[in-house]
């Protein structure tokens, strides 16, 4: 008996707008200081009414196109009806029949030895308000209270088709699904913040050994705060269903086998059934008298997509192909985010040498960026310094070690005061200092092996008797003189001098 | 002339002359309020304190030169309805009993941009959700014209403030009616605007698709004043349309020539008493004698527009009140097991019944497997008696008919029959559904001294065509100079 896993994704995404999505009150994690960003509308008081804010539209749009959803012409909003405390009007302004955007896809990679990818469809995206956030007291007293801070953040619910076949697709689904998020700028993608939140539908389609498909009941699982996790309890739940069918043998559709939420508890690796039973929700869905419908013109999106920069995908596989780099560099690269990008670009570029740039951004910069708690942005050393560095190492002007003894000596000059001016001049400076560029002179080191020979008599001796290690001396006289040298030239040239005398 | 005896026109006059300080008249008002409202109970709230002190602030504002607003020094009702900053706002229910906004809404911040003195909140049918103002949890208002019969609905309180001289204008709200049919049955004018016309923001919502904010006067004067002082854009309600408010008070007087008016078969059916059908034949005579031509319309779908309200306001009424569950503000339960007995029993104790049977009516309506045969079916409908109105002001100006079938009723006669209570909005509520403006306007008199309004609806922003074709009557009739008897 085999098995087939059918998972599909409900992303929630807040939006990066200045302000909240019905009303004017600021959009920011503010947890410390409850229902401190609130007016009548987000708290719902009698007479307010909601107004649509137009940057989350838009940044609905953007992401709709970045997902290869269609947008539609003509979008509505609808108000789902529950009651709970964190909903002020015990209402959510939603949309139900006629979603902003809809039919599209992601594309992942699924085997990184193969590069093989597969599409992820994307079933809608739609824009609606966050909730506030109930917050419970701990001591069991019972007097819980609530935070409206949140209440009225913009939302993207993005839901996939149930095209996701294993726990790590999940994860290669999420991961990629918030690099194109980052890369838009339309949420930080904050999970421990709540910016961006998923839930799990999974089920088994189980392959009878006498031919047959049977489903397995569905499960969501929800409120899991990393993708670690997330594909831990999608793992631990495919275990349990399974264990589930072959000591019951229950299916979808079978009486009382309604859809269950479920929750992860990370310490045991397991999940757990959260409610009872799931109540049949009726959520009395109606479109929102308060909002006007929004309509598209195709000149609209068009200006949108002109708008947009390019995706993650995109920008991997054109940096492949344009440096010659490596599909693991140009990942590491592209995962950095935008700006690390357009910063190796930059120097690839200018050095005119991919490959070398790609290991100095993904080996010294990132290592140093990391050490130093820096960002791309507040780099030291920038694009054209790098740059600088990167040109005397391919011209033959200094070693590879001393390239990185230069870009050390730069950070550390950088990091004694904010009047030290990083240019490539800097660099040239400190090359000349410390005695780095490789001497070519040969009349230069020919004089000083002409030097060392005659100082050394006894050296010279000794390497025409057969000491061979007698040459060592030789050489660390001559590199003494020629300190830019490169010792394997100063050896060749000494060789060849002591041969002929 | 005594001041609360005073057109709104002529105590305009007299402001602006300063023959008249708002204080005199704010305290002649107030005197009235004082003497009459313990019997007609019209008033829900009175500061006289702070109306006096707005008066001052006005006349000392007069003094010192500036420009004033539109209303300036003149006393104004409020219904319930409005948000007040920091004035209680009950909406006539037990659940905002203590509810203190911390907002205007447009429509006051507008009267007070006006220098109108706010004198008072009015009583009201719980949420506007009635036709008498029986339904306030708090008193029942009665008609001044006869203290047994009601005042209508349900703005009722602002309506009967105008008819007993205690406020010259006010501010009703009508969703089905409760503007209109009020107005003729007190013997005042009374406006319902085109939706979209007036702000909502500030409106505490029933039906979102069908309410709107509108003036009560003793004259058309006042409610053109007061129509232009509230209407405009507002960007806080999406729904509130950025279109140019005309000056309703500058062509108030000249005459509409060659005017066309319509009346609809269907208006004209067994159920209409016969006296108002009487006042209203009347009217259209004054009219013609004006050089008015009647012509006959059809308004096919009218006979559906009770069911289709009832659908569509109750639904979006059963989604709207659901915010009023004692956890943020608002009447709480003081006894409860859980988070849902302190819904229901927060819920059960502080909601009246006819709000209970439209929430209701509304919940079920949006059901699961019900949608479709009720809202949506609904939805259709009202589109069809749109297109009603959109074919008739084709052919005529305004559409004239009577406001309600009878005139004002006794109180307590339809309070356990809410169907026949819900058919005395059967002429007003298509213009609701319609979106469109009506004004009621006084048109007679029963024989047993009740007044009768005509009303007059037309396409939508045609307020200043239906003011001008309003003060036609008014200026030949003299049925808005009657007052109740004292």
């Amino acid at each position: 008996m085999d098995y087939t896993v059918i998972i599909g994704l409900e992303v929630h995404v807040q939006l990066l707008t200045k302000t909240k999505l019905y009303c004017g009150c600021a959009n920011l994690f503010n947890p410390d200081n409850p229902n401190v960003q609130t007016c009548p509308v987000c708290l719902g008081l009698p007479g307010s009414l909601p107004v649509l804010n137009k940057r989350a539209v838009e940044l609905a749009v953007r992401t709709g196109l970045a997902l290869n959803l269609d947008i539609s012409q003509y979008t509505k909003w609808d108000r789902k009806q529950y009651y709970y405390p964190d909903l002020p009007k015990n209402y959510q302004i939603s949309q139900y029949d006629l979603p902003i955007t809809h039919d599209g896809w992601l594309e992942i990679e699924v085997n990184a030895d193969t590069g093989e990818r597969k599409r992820v469809g994307i079933i809608r995206a739609h824009l609606e308000e966050d909730a506030g956030k109930n917050m419970h007291d701990e001591r069991g007293r019972g007097d819980s209270q609530v935070d409206l801070n949140r209440a009225g953040t913009p939302l993207l619910e993005i839901v996939s088709k149930t095209d996701i076949r294993s726990a790590a697709e999940a994860r290669k689904y999420l991961e990629e699904l918030k690099l194109l998020l980052l890369y838009l700028g339309v949420s930080d993608c904050n999970m421990q913040e709540g910016s961006l939140r998923c839930d799990a539908n999974v089920n088994l389609h189980v392959h009878t050994n006498d031919g047959h498909n049977i489903p397995t009941p569905i499960t969501e699982i929800k409120n899991v705060n990393s993708f670690r996790n997330v594909e831990l309890a999608i793992t631990s739940e495919v275990e349990r269903q399974f264990e589930e069918y072959k000591r019951t043998g229950k299916k979808l559709g079978d009486p009382g086998a309604t859809k269950e939420t479920r929750g992860f508890n990370a310490a045991t690796g397991k999940t757990f059934a959260q409610r009872g039973k799931e109540e049949a929700h009726d959520y009395r869905y109606f479109p929102e008298p308060d909002l006007c419908p929004v309509t598209f013109t195709e000149e609209q999106i068009q200006a949108v997509r002109e708008s947009l920069i390019e995706f993650p995908a995109d920008r991997r596989t054109r940096m492949q192909a344009a440096y010659q780099i490596s599909p693991y560099d140009a990942a590491v690269i592209v995962d950095q985010q935008t700006e690390f990008a357009d910063f190796y670009e930059t120097v690839a570029k200018g050095c005119g040498d991919g490959k070398q740039a790609a290991n100095w951004m993904t080996q010294d910069v990132l290592r140093e960026m990391n050490d130093r708690k820096l960002t791309i942005g507040t780099f030291p050393i920038r694009p054209e310094v790098l740059c600088a560095i990167l040109k005397k190492i391919n011209q033959g002007d200094i070693t590879i070690k001393a390239g990185r003894d230069v870009f050390m000596a730069l950070l550390e000059d950088a990091s004694m005061g904010t009047d030290v001016i990083i240019d490539p001049e800097r660099v040239d400076r400190i090359i000349a200092e410390k005695g780095l560029a490789i001497v070519k002179d040969t009349g230069a080191i020919e004089a000083a092996i002409a030097a060392a020979i005659a100082k050394n008599e006894k050296a010279v001796a000794d390497f025409k008797s057969g000491k061979q290690a007698a040459v060592g001396k030789l050489i660390g006289e001559v590199m003494k003189q020629c300190k830019g040298a490169d010792p394997q030239t100063v050896r060749t040239m000494l060789l060849e001098t002591l041969a002929k005398a | 002339m005594s001041i609360t005896g005073a057109t709104t026109t002529e105590l305009l006059e007299r402001l602006e002359r300063g023959d008249l300080t708002s204080v005199d008249v704010t305290s002649a008002y107030l005197d009235v309020i004082e003497k009459r409202d313990g019997q007609v109970k019209a008033f829900l709230l009175v500061d006289r304190e702070d109306a006096l002190r707005q008066a001052e602030a006005v006349d000392k504002k007069r003094k010192s030169g500036t420009a004033m607003g539109a209303l300036a020094g003149v006393p104004i009702a409020i219904k319930d309805v409005l948000c007040t900053k920091g004035v209680r706002t009950t909406c006539a229910s037990k659940i905002l009993e203590n509810f203190v906004p911390p907002y205007d809404a447009h429509v006051i911040e507008r009267l007070k941009a006006a220098d109108a003195v706010l004198v008072g909140k009015t009583n009201m049918d719980e949420f506007a959700m009635g036709s008498s103002t029986e339904n306030s949890a708090y008193q029942v208002t009665r008609n001044p014209w006869d203290l047994d019969r009601t005042p209508g609905g349900s703005s009722g309180g602002s309506a009967a403030a105008v008819a007993a001289a205690m406020s010259p204008v006010s501010i009703g709200t009508d969703t089905g009616g409760s503007i209109r049919m009020p107005a003729s049955y007190c013997g005042v004018v009374g406006l319902k605007p085109t939706y979209g016309r007036v702000s909502r923001y500030g409106l505490v919502a029933y039906g979102s698709s069908l309410d709107q904010v509108g003036p009560f006067a003793n004259d058309v004067r006042g409610a053109a004043v007061v129509l232009e002082a509230i209407a405009g854009h507002d960007p806080r309600d999406s729904t509130s349309l950025d279109e140019p408010v005309p000056s309703y008070t500058e062509s108030l007087e000249q005459p509409l020539r060659g005017l066309s008016i319509g009346i609809a078969k269907e208006h004209f059916v067994a159920g209409l008493d016969a006296e108002v059908e009487k006042a209203v034949r009347a009217a259209l005579d004054v009219y013609r004698s004006l050089g008015a031509e009647i012509r006959e319309v059809t308004l096919p779908h009218s006979e559906y527009a009770i069911a289709v309200y009832y659908l569509i306001a109750a639904s979006e009424a059963s989604s709207n009140l659901a915010r009023y569950d004692g956890v943020h503000y608002g009447h709480r339960a003081e006894k409860f097991n859980d988070l849902i007995d302190m819904y229901s029993a927060s819920r059960g104790e502080g909601f009246g019944a006819e709000v209970k049977r439209r929430i209701m009516l509304g919940t079920y309506a949006l059901s699961a497997g019900y949608y479709d045969a009720y809202y949506l079916k609904a939805l259709k409908v009202r589109r069809l008696i749109r297109q009603d109105f959109d074919k008739a002001f084709a052919d005529v100006d305004v559409i004239a008919s009577p406001v309600a079938p009878t005139a004002a009723f006794r109180i307590g006669e339809l309070v356990t029959d809410p169907l026949a209570m819900y058919l005395s909005d059967i002429y007003t509520i298509s213009a609701n559904l319609a979106g469109i403006p009506g004004i009621s306007v006084p048109a007679g008199m029963t024989t047993n001294g009740l007044p009768i309004g005509l009303q007059l609806l037309g396409p939508t922003f045609s307020e200043e065509r239906l003011l001008r074709a309003a003060r036609m009557l008014e200026k030949h009739t003299e049925w808005h100079k009657l007052r109740p008897p004292v």
